[in-house]
C-alpha cells in the first residue's frame, strides 16, 4: 500500500504544473489562438518566480511575478497573432526560443549582485496538510496533504469546467473559436476575447513554471521544464479540449515521472537516460492513441477557427 | 470618430520590401538593446564586441562558417518540411540520429566487415549515407502517423527530439562509451580515414556540401516538376489531390529529403569535428534552423546567407560571454526577438496601415 | 427599445394616410475595398411594414450595402438613419452589437452559427441581457414559444449540424427575432429552398410584416422578388438605380434596369444524337466526413454529346457525386465506368488520365492554387506530359507561352500570367479553371466526361454567357458534361436531361421540355416521381 500511496502522491504533485499549463491553453485554443510558445512562457515563469520569491523572500510574490511575466509573453504572442496576424504556429515558436534563451540568460543574471540564480536556496511551497482530511488513509496523504498551488488546482479544475460549459462566457469562448465570424456578427468582439484569453493561457503557463521552481523542484537549474510546455500541448489533445479531461492526462504523466522516480530510488540498473525517456515516449502513444480513437468515432473536438487568423474585411 | 486599420497592398514596392525587415532587424536589436542596458551593459559595446568577434577577422570568420555549416542542413531540412505545410520541429533529433548513424559506422564497421578498404573514399560515402538514413528514419515515423492518422506532427517531432537527445546521452555514458576514456563520458576516437577533413582551423568540407545541397534543392524545387508538386501541395493541399498529386505520398518523400539533410548535419559534425559520439551535438541546430529558414523564406538559396549571419550572432554571443562576462544565451534571446520582430514586421510589406475616419464625422 | 411584442397598428404601411412612416433610410453611402468600390453614393427608404426586395447581379454591391446597415462594414461615407425610441434621426452604427441595439438584424447567405452548438446556444450568443449562469431550460421554453408564433417548429436542443439547411435558415431567422429586431434583413434567402420550402417562407415573413416589422430581401431571382416584395430597389454596378412598387412593374422592366440591357432568355442548342455512353455509375455509393451515406444506389448515365443536369437543394450529395466521379472520393459500393473502361476506385490521376475533367464548386479552395502564378495554375493539369515536362524537369518559358495562348483563347482578364491566380475576378478565375479542363480534354477526340459544379455561380451576366457557351461546344464536340446546378432556369436551359439529387440518392431523371418547376421541386424536397 505504501508503494501506491507514495506513486499516487508523487503524481499529483508532478502533475500539477502540467494542469495549470494544460488548462491555459485550452482555453487559448478554445478561443481560437494556438499557443506554441508555452514551452517558453513556463521557464520564464519558472526563472522570474524564483528570482522574484528568493529577492522578496515571499514565494507568493514570486507567484504574482512569474503569472504577470507569463501574462506579458502571452500578450507579447496576442499582438502577433491577432493584431500583425502573423502564422501562430512559427510565432508560437519563436517564443518558445526566445523565452528558453531569456530563461537561460536571466538564470545567470538575477542572482545577487547581477550573478547567477542557480544553485541559491530561496522560499518554497511545502506541504500544509489540511486538518482532518489528510488523516483519511490512503488518499489523506495523497490529496490533502500537499502545497498551496495544489490546493489551487483543486479549486482551477472544477471552476474552469464550469465557466466553459455552464456560463455566458464561457458560451461566447467556445463560440469563438468554431466561428468567430458569426460569433462577430452576434456583437460579440472577437479581437477582445482573443487577446484576453491568449494573456490568460500565458499568465498560467507562468503559474505553472512558478510550481516547478518554487515548490515540485524548488530552485532554478538550466532547462527546468524539460519539455513539459510541450507535453502540455499534448495533452489538449489528450483531454479533447475539455478541463476536466486534463487532469486525467496530467496525472497519469505526474505517475510516470513518480515510477520512474521509484524505480530510480530502488537503485535500478537501467540507465536514467532510458528511463527519462518515458513520459517523451508516452506523450507520443497517447496522442496516436487519441487522434486514432477519437478520429474514428469523427469527434476530435478541434476549434474549427484553431489557427486561423480573423479579419472582418477581409474578402476573398 | 478616426480608428487604425490595415489595408491590403496591391502592390509592394522595393523600399517596403526591404525597409520592412531591415526595420525589424533593427527594431528586434533594439529591444535586445534595452535588455543588455537593463543587466548594466553599453548595448554599442557589446553589439560591436559580438560583430568584431563574428566577421572582425580571419579566425572569427571561419569560426563563424565552421557555426552556419549545420545551420545550413538544419535550415534546408526545415525549409523543404515547412514548404509542405509539414511542421518539422524535430530536426534538432534528426541531426542526433545522424550523428549516432555515421558513429556507429566509424567504430564497428571496420571490425564487422574488415574486407572493407579502409579509405576516406569509401568510409566517408558510408558513413554519409548511414547518418542521413538514420536521421530520415528518425522522420519517418512522424511523417506516416501524420499522413496516415492525422496525427499531430509538432508533437510527434519535438517528442522525438528529446527521445534522441537520451539516447544518444545514453549511448556515449554507457554502451558506447570509451574504456580507456579515463572515465569521461563518449565514445572512441574515430580511426583518421573516418574523418571529414578541414582545410582551415575546422573549416571543412561540410560546408561546401551544404552549399552544394542548397543549389541543388534551389534547381529540384524551382526547375522539376516535383518541385512544382511540392509547391502545388504547400499553397492548397485540396488543388493538389484535384490535379492527382498524392499527397501522402509527397510528404513522406519530403519528410524523408528533410530529415536526411538534418542527418547529413549530424554526420558533417561528428566526422570532421568532434571525431567521436560525445557531449556538443544537440546545442540547438535543429532550433536555429527553423529561425534560419523562416528568415529565408524557405528559399534555399537565402537559407546561405542567412545561416552565415545568424552563425555570426551565435559566435558573437560565445565571444561576448569571453570578453564581457556576459550569458552566451544573449544569442538566442536575440534570434527570438528577431524572429519575431521579422514575422510581426511582415504584416506591414503586405499591407498599409490607414487612419480611418467614420462617417458619423 | 423595440421588443419583440407586436407594434402599434398604424406603424403598418397603409395607403390611406400620407407619407407611411420609414423604418432605414440610407442616404448616399460609399463603401470601397482595395481597388473596388463596392457602393458608391447609394440611398435606400424602407418603410415599416413592408417587403424591401433589393435587385441585382451577383457584384452589384446589394451584401455590402446590407453589411453596412448590420454594421460589419463602415461606410466611406453616407448617413443611415433609423428609428431609435419614438424618434427617427441619423444614427451611427459602430458594430453588429450597435446594430442589434437598434433592432436591425440579418441573416447572411452563408450562415453563421455554430455547428458544435445547440440551437438555443447559438441564439443567446452575444445576446444581452442573458445571465451569467446559463439555464438553457428556461431559454429553450422561450425560443420554443418564438419559434410557434411563427410556425417556423424547431428543436431548441438540437445541434446545427443535425440540422437540414432550411432548419438552419429558420435558426438564423428566429435568432434574429430573439433579439428583438425589427428590421430584419435576409441575403438571398431561398438559394438553399425547394419551391415549397420557400413558399413556407413566404408565409412567415407576412406574418412578420403584419406585426410591424420591416424586411429587407436580397435577390437575384426576378420571379421571387415579383412574388415576395411590396417594393423593390435595383442596385447596378455599385449604385442604386431605381426603386419601384412591385405592383407597377414587370419582370422584363425590373430586368432592363438590373443588367443595363435586354437578357437572352434562353440559349441555342442542337438536338443531340449520339448514345455512345462516356460515363455510367452502376449502384455507386458514398460515405460523408462524419461517415454518414452521402450517395446511396446512384445510377446515372451521361451519353456523348449531352449535358445532364443535376438539381437539388444544396448539400444532398452533389458535391460527393462531383468527387466520386473525379476520384476525389472513394465509393463504398458499385461501379464506375469512363468509355465503358471500368474505373471503380481510381486514383484522382488516373481519372484525370481516362480525360474526366472537372470544373470544380469551390473555385479558390480546390481549383486554384491562389498564391501561386497563373500560368502555374493553368498547367495544374499539362505538367506532367511534353511540352511543359522535358523529363523530370519542367520548361518554365514553355509553360508561361502555353499560358498566354490561353489566356488569349479564352479571353481572361490578367496584367499576365505571372499574376497570382488570386488576384483575377471571380468570373476570370472560372474562365482559366475552363481553359485548364477543356484543353486537357481535347486529346481525346471523342470527348471528355466534364464534370462542372455550380460553375456561373457568383459571376456577372457576361461572364455567365461566356462559361454556358463554352459548355454547350464542349457538347457540341462530342463531350458528356455533368451540370450540377442550384439555379433551375439553368439546368432548364443547358441541360438534355435534369437528375434530381434527394439525400443521396436520384429521385428521378426528366426531360426539361417535358416538366415543370413545380414537379421539380416535389422531386427536390424527397417525393420520388411515381
Amino acid at each position: 500500500m505504501d508503494l501506491v500511496e507514495s506513486i499516487l502522491s508523487i503524481a499529483i504533485f508532478a502533475g500539477t504544473s502540467l494542469v495549470f499549463a494544460t488548462i491555459g491553453e485550452i482555453f487559448t485554443e478554445r478561443s481560437g489562438i494556438l499557443n506554441l510558445g508555452l514551452e517558453g512562457m513556463m521557464i520564464m515563469g519558472a526563472v522570474s518566480g524564483f528570482a522574484a520569491g528568493y529577492h522578496s523572500d515571499n514565494a507568493y510574490v514570486g507567484v504574482l511575478v512569474a503569472m504577470a511575466v507569463g501574462g506579458v509573453f502571452g500578450l507579447i504572442h496576442a499582438i502577433a497573432t491577432i493584431s500583425l496576424r502573423t502564422d501562430q504556429v512559427v510565432a508560437g515558436l519563436a517564443l518558445t526560443i526566445g523565452g528558453t534563451g531569456l530563461a537561460s540568460f536571466l538564470g545567470q543574471k538575477l542572482g545577487p549582485d547581477g550573478g547567477p540564480l542557480v544553485g541559491l536556496i530561496g522560499p518554497r511551497f511545502v506541504k500544509v496538510p489540511i486538518p482532518g482530511l489528510s488523516e483519511i488513509p490512503l488518499i489523506g496523504e495523497v490529496l490533502f496533504n500537499k502545497d498551496q498551488l495544489v490546493y489551487l488546482m483543486y479549486i482551477l479544475v472544477p471552476l474552469a469546467w464550469w465557466f466553459l460549459y455552464k456560463t455566458r462566457p464561457g458560451l461566447h469562448l467556445r463560440a469563438v473559436g468554431e466561428n468567430p465570424q458569426a460569433t462577430d456578427a452576434l456583437g460579440v468582439n472577437v479581437f477582445r476575447l482573443r487577446y484576453g484569453y491568449t494573456v490568460l493561457g500565458g499568465a498560467l503557463a507562468g503559474l505553472a513554471g512558478a510550481h516547478l521552481s518554487l515548490a515540485y523542484t524548488p530552485g532554478w537549474t538550466e532547462n527546468l521544464t524539460g519539455g513539459r510546455g510541450w507535453i502540455a500541448i499534448a495533452l489538449v489533445i489528450f483531454a479533447t479540449w475539455n478541463p476536466a479531461r486534463a487532469v486525467l492526462g496530467a496525472v497519469l504523466f505526474g505517475g510516470v515521472n513518480a515510477i520512474q522516480f521509484r524505480l530510480q530510488a530502488e537503485g535500478t540498473t537501467i540507465s536514467a537516460n532510458l528511463l527519462n525517456m518515458t513520459p517523451y515516449m508516452l506523450t507520443v502513444i497517447v496522442l496516436v492513441a487519441v487522434t486514432f480513437f477519437e478520429g474514428f468515432r469523427k469527434r476530435v473536438g478541434a476549434p474549427a477557427a484553431l489557427g486561423l487568423p480573423y479579419n472582418r474585411e477581409e474578402r476573398t | 470618430m478616426t480608428s487604425l486599420k490595415f489595408e491590403k497592398r496591391l502592390t509592394t514596392s522595393p523600399t517596403v520590401k526591404w525597409g520592412v525587415p531591415f526595420t525589424s532587424l533593427a527594431l528586434a536589436l533594439a529591444a535586445g538593446g534595452l535588455l543588455l542596458a537593463g543587466v548594466g551593459v553599453n548595448p554599442f559595446t557589446a553589439y560591436g564586441a559580438m560583430l568584431e568577434g563574428s566577421f572582425g577577422s580571419k579566425v572569427a570568420l571561419t569560426e563563424t562558417l565552421v557555426r552556419a555549416t549545420p545551420l545550413l542542413f538544419t535550415g534546408l531540412s526545415v525549409a523543404i518540411a515547412f514548404r509542405m505545410l509539414f511542421w518539422n520541429i524535430g530536426v534538432e533529433g534528426q541531426l542526433v540520429m545522424g550523428g549516432i548513424g555515421a558513429t556507429a559506422v566509424a567504430l564497428f564497421l571496420p571490425d564487422a566487415a574488415p574486407g572493407i578498404p579502409q579509405s576516406p573514399w569509401v568510409y566517408l560515402p558510408l558513413m554519409a549515407v548511414a547518418g542521413m538514413a538514420a536521421g530520415a528514419a528518425w522522420g519517418i515515423v512522424p511523417a506516416l502517423l501524420k499522413s496516415a492518422l492525422g496525427v499531430n506532427e509538432i508533437i510527434t517531432t519535438l517528442m522525438f527530439n528529446y527521445i534522441a537527445i537520451l539516447f544518444y546521452q545514453y549511448l556515449f555514458t554507457d554502451p558506447w562509451k570509451d574504456p580507456a576514456g579515463f572515465g569521461f563520458p563518449g565514445s572512441a576516437e574515430f580511426a583518421r580515414f573516418a574523418w571529414l577533413p578541414r582545410f582551415s582551423g575546422r573549416l571543412n568540407y561540410g560546408l561546401v556540401l551544404g552549399v552544394a545541397a542548397a543549389i541543388l534543392l534551389w534547381v529540384v524545387l524551382n526547375k522539376t516538376k516535383w518541385g512544382y508538386e511540392v509547391a502545388l501541395i504547400g499553397e492548397n493541399e485540396q488543388a493538389a489531390r484535384y490535379s492527382g498529386v498524392s499527397v501522402f505520398r509527397n510528404i513522406v518523400f519530403v519528410m524523408i529529403l528533410s530529415a536526411g539533410l538534418a542527418g547529413l548535419a549530424g554526420f558533417v559534425e561528428v566526422s570532421a569535428i568532434s571525431h567521436k559520439l560525445q557531449q556538443g551535438l544537440a546545442v540547438g541546430n535543429g532550433f536555429t534552423g527553423i529561425i534560419v529558414a523562416w528568415l529565408a523564406k524557405l528559399d534555399p538559396l537565402r537559407v546561405v546567407v542567412v545561416a552565415v549571419l545568424l552563425a555570426g550572432l551565435l559566435v558573437g554571443g560565445d565571444q561576448i560571454q569571453i570578453s564581457l562576462g556576459l550569458p552566451a544565451s544573449i544569442a538566442q534571446t536575440l534570434q527570438g526577438a528577431i524572429l519575431l520582430f521579422v514575422l510581426g514586421g511582415d504584416i506591414f510589406s503586405r499591407y498599409r496601415l490607414r487612419l480611418i475616419r467614420t462617417a458619423a464625422d | 427599445m423595440v421588443g419583440g411584442e407586436n407594434l402599434a397598428p398604424h406603424q403598418g404601411f397603409s395607403p390611406m394616410s400620407a407619407p407611411p412612416a420609414l423604418a432605414v433610410k440610407m442616404d448616399g453611402i460609399t463603401k470601397r475595398f482595395p481597388g473596388v468600390l463596392a457602393n458608391e453614393d447609394v440611398d435606400l427608404e424602407v418603410r415599416a411594414g413592408e417587403i424591401h426586395a433589393l435587385l441585382g447581379e451577383n457584384g452589384a454591391g446589394k451584401s455590402t450595402l446590407m453589411s453596412v446597415l448590420c454594421g460589419l462594414y463602415r461606410p466611406e461615407a453616407g448617413v443611415i438613419s433609423l428609428k431609435v425610441g419614438e424618434e427617427f434621426g441619423p444614427v451611427d452604427i459602430g458594430s453588429p452589437r450597435h446594430a442589434i441595439e437598434l433592432g436591425v438584424g440579418m441573416v447572411h447567405q452563408h450562415f453563421k452559427l455554430v455547428k458544435s452548438q445547440t440551437v438555443a446556444e447559438n441564439m443567446i450568443i452575444g445576446k444581452e441581457g442573458i445571465p451569467l449562469r446559463l439555464d438553457m431550460k428556461r431559454i429553450g421554453v422561450g425560443i420554443s414559444a418564438l419559434a410557434d408564433r411563427y410556425s417556423m417548429s424547431i428543436n431548441p436542443d438540437s445541434y446545427i449540424w443535425q440540422l437540414s439547411v432550411g432548419e438552419q435558415q429558420r435558426v438564423e431567422i428566429l435568432k434574429v427575432l430573439y433579439r428583438g429586431a425589427s428590421i430584419l434583413i435576409l441575403d438571398e434567402p431561398t438559394a438553399v429552398l425547394t419551391p415549397q420550402e420557400s413558399a413556407d417562407l413566404g408565409r412567415a415573413l407576412r406574418t412578420m410584416v403584419a406585426e410591424g416589422k420591416s424586411i429587407i430581401f436580397i435577390s437575384h431571382k426576378l420571379d421571387e422578388v415579383m412574388s415576395f416584395a411590396d417594393r423593390v430597389t435595383v442596385l447596378r454596378q455599385g449604385r442604386a438605380v431605381a426603386t419601384a412598387d412591385v405592383a407597377s412593374t414587370n419582370k422584363a422592366e425590373l430586368a432592363r434596369m438590373m443588367v443595363g440591357r435586354d437578357l437572352a432568355t434562353s440559349v441555342s442548342k442542337l438536338e443531340s444524337e449520339h448514345d455512345k455512353p462516356m460515363l455510367e455509375l452502376v449502384n455507386v455509393s458514398a460515405i460523408n466526413e462524419r461517415g454518414l451515406p452521402a450517395l446511396q444506389q446512384v445510377n446515372l448515365e451521361l451519353r456523348q454529346g449531352e449535358i445532364v443536369g443535376i438539381a437539388g437543394v444544396a448539400g444532398n450529395g452533389q458535391q460527393e457525386l462531383a468527387e466520386v466521379i473525379t476520384g476525389l472520393r472513394d465509393t463504398t459500393e458499385g461501379s464506375l465506368r469512363v468509355r465503358g473502361r471500368d474505373c471503380t476506385g481510381n486514383s484522382p490521376r488516373q481519372m484525370i488520365e481516362a480525360g474526366v475533367c472537372h470544373v470544380p464548386a469551390d473555385r479558390l479552395g480546390v481549383g486554384l492554387a491562389g498564391n501561386l502564378a497563373l500560368s502555374d495554375n493553368l498547367a495544374m493539369k499539362s505538367y506532367r506530359r511534353a511540352p511543359i515536362a522535358r523529363g523530370p524537369f519542367l520548361n518554365r518559358r514553355r509553360m508561361g507561352s502555353e499560358a498566354r495562348g490561353l489566356i488569349d483563347e479564352f479571353s481572361v482578364l490578367v496584367p499576365g500570367p505571372a499574376t497570382p491566380a488570386r488576384n483575377l475576378s471571380g468570373g476570370n478565375q472560372q474562365k482559366a479553371i475552363l481553359a485548364r479542363e477543356i484543353t486537357a480534354g481535347r486529346g481525346f477526340d471523342d470527348g471528355a466526361v466534364l464534370v462542372a459544379a455550380y460553375p456561373t455561380r457568383g459571376l456577372d451576366v457576361g461572364a455567365i454567357e461566356a462559361v454556358r457557351e463554352r459548355l454547350l461546344s464542349e457538347r457540341g464536340r462530342g463531350s458528356a458534361v455533368l451540370l450540377i446546378s442550384e439555379d433551375l432556369d439553368e439546368l432548364v436551359m443547358m441541360a438534355d436531361r435534369i437528375a434530381v439529387l434527394h439525400g443521396g440518392q436520384i429521385m428521378g431523371v426528366v426531360k426539361p421540355q417535358d416538366t415543370t418547376i413545380e414537379e421539380l421541386g416535389l422531386l427536390m424536397a424527397g417525393e420520388r416521381r411515381s
